[in-house]
């Protein structure tokens, strides 16, 4: 995709949300509800800017790290032990069911349960996303591991390499591409989750500075400048993800 | 240089492939290793190789029992044997820095290893083989001759005083594959290198091989003094031995299978000559 043809399809949204918006606020819709429900991009992006300096940036601080702080906590904790039942025939015997059971599981219906057990701060809402980043991390990182030819492991042993440089220089770079792959394909989920997470027991945070304008104050362009902040954040951190698989796995893109 | 003693091995739950075989290579020797699939070719050069371990017996090589890889030892195989993810440059250094990772241990790294330039070796065999215009190329943007010169580079950069080759070069069409033999039987003379190439194909078992150690129901060896020699493929020595291993080769197969293999008609024949093998 080149950058021009994703510009068009940038305009091209814009413009659809702003005529949805012009066709919703002329009342000409048989709508039982306020016509100001759907301020269009005209309207929100002031605010959106306006805002973004006092009070919306900092909740939109709050809510990256929130995601980011989940990203290196689930990558931490994914990647040793996707290796672990990569390598181990017995290791992955053993906890495969508990994963197969696991993993389809919703993780956002334990948001309650992980605010009871982990309080209303920043660890709760952290705890969460990594919930879901970690199967997913785990699986992709195991797959990768166990994927791996016997060819290459046996002459790289050959080499001399013993347990401590296979990892080095076998097993870690082959769970790179998959720990890229699994955030870029888990990211939009952690965020969905974040949203969530945020709509309890918290006062920071996009989630609940969108619940606020939209419920509390019915003050709908602050709202929709929330859920553009929370976009720019899902969309950024793919983009993120994006870039440093091209700088990490450059091997994946040369032809 | 290398020496089998009584080896007995079976992968678990799996036939007996050698029952107390013995062989010996001296150094500098050239060897083929021919057979069919299933035989046990393979497997041989991972018991030298220390990847695996005999069930019973010994392979001793310069005087060491191989209980692990030993870092003189080379090893090439057939392919995949490059790191997909390291340019061919990352590849052939490859070994060096597993050394340095270590430091002089003695376990991973030769006993007498010093730190040594690696940029200076790796630059030197990547330009032996050729490789440098290709440098900084991924394996899969590189040739199969490519691959394989690579992955021999970054075997030679260890310096090695043995090379075992698992068909190194079946994958390759005719003419590189010829020139690869060629530039083995150099590199062979170049670097005092005992080699070992398994092979299933009789050309390159006669064209490689000093000695042909014939692996199946009868294990026996063929002498082929002239091998490597730049027109040897034309000579009629050639010929005759490429003729003599095809006769031996359908013989193992036309065999009856109800017959056993050689070790259990032959329990106390002398050693070297006998070994067990599916044929």
């Amino acid at each position: 995709m080149s950058r021009r043809s994703l510009l068009w399809a940038f305009v091209l949204l814009l413009a659809a949300w702003q005529g949805l918006a012009w066709i919703v606020g002329a009342g000409v819709l048989p709508l039982r509800a306020r016509t100001d429900i759907l301020p269009g991009p005209l309207a929100v992006f002031p605010v959106f800017f306006a805002q973004f300096p006092r009070d919306l940036g900092g909740h939109f601080v709050v809510s990256l790290w929130r995601v980011v702080a989940s990203m290196m906590l689930s990558v931490a904790l994914a990647v040793p032990a996707g290796l672990a039942m990569g390598q181990s025939q017995t290791l992955n015997r053993f906890f495969s069911p508990l994963l197969y059971l696991t993993h389809p599981v919703p993780k956002v219906v334990f948001v309650p349960v992980v605010v009871l057990f982990f309080g209303v701060g920043d660890l709760a809402k952290i705890v969460v996303i990594t919930l879901i980043l970690f199967f997913q991390i785990l699986v992709l990182v195991r797959d990768a591991a166990a994927n791996l030819r016997p060819e290459l492991i046996q002459s790289v042993r050959s080499l001399g390499a013993g347990r401590r440089a296979l990892f080095f220089f076998v097993y870690l770079p082959a769970s790179l591409p998959a720990v890229l792959t699994a955030l870029r394909l888990s990211v939009g989920t952690a965020v969905a989750v974040l949203y969530v997470a945020e709509l309890y027991a918290t006062q920071k945070g996009l989630g609940y500075y969108i619940f606020l304008q939209g419920s509390t104050f019915f003050n709908y362009p602050a709202m929709y400048a929330g859920i553009v902040a929370m976009a720019l954040l899902g969309l950024g951190l793919y983009f993120a993800v994006d870039w440093l698989e091209r700088r990490l796995c450059p091997w994946e893109f040369a032809t | 240089m290398i020496e089998v003693r009584s080896l007995t091995f079976a992968y678990p739950n799996g036939p007996t492939l050698f029952q107390d075989f013995n062989w010996s290579a001296k150094a500098g020797e050239a060897w083929a290793i021919l057979g069919s699939s299933g035989c046990g070719k393979s497997t041989l050069l991972y018991l030298l190789a220390g990847l695996r371990q005999p069930t019973v017996g010994q392979v001793i090589i310069a005087g060491q029992v191989i209980t692990r890889p030993r870092p003189l030892t080379g090893l090439i195989l057939q392919d995949f044997g490059l790191l997909p993810w390291a340019t061919c440059e990352q590849n052939v250094s490859l070994g060096l820095r597993i050394y340095d990772f270590y430091g002089p241990d003695g376990r991973h790294t030769p006993p007498d290893y010093r730190p040594a330039d690696k940029r200076a070796i790796t630059e030197h065999w990547l330009a032996r083989l050729g490789l440098s215009p290709v440098r900084h190329h991924y394996p899969a943007q590189l040739s199969g001759g490519q691959r394989q010169r690579a992955a021999i580079a970054r075997t030679l950069a260890l310096n090695p005083d043995v090379l075992l080759m698992d068909e190194p070069f079946a994958s390759l069409d005719a003419p590189t594959r010829d020139s690869l033999q060629n530039l083995t039987w150099e590199l062979r003379a170049e670097q005092r290198l005992t080699t070992l190439i398994v092979t299933h194909s009789i050309e390159e078992a006669a064209f490689l091989g000093q000695k042909i150690l014939l692996l199946g129901r009868e294990i026996e060896t063929i002498e082929n003094p002239g091998a490597g020699a730049s027109d040897y493929r034309g000579s009629a020595a050639y010929q005759d031995t490429c003729h003599l291993l095809r006769a031996r080769l359908a013989r193992q197969r036309a065999a009856p299978l109800s017959s056993p293999p050689a070790w259990q008609r032959h329990p106390h024949a002398a050693p070297g000559e006998v070994a067990g093998g599916r044929g």
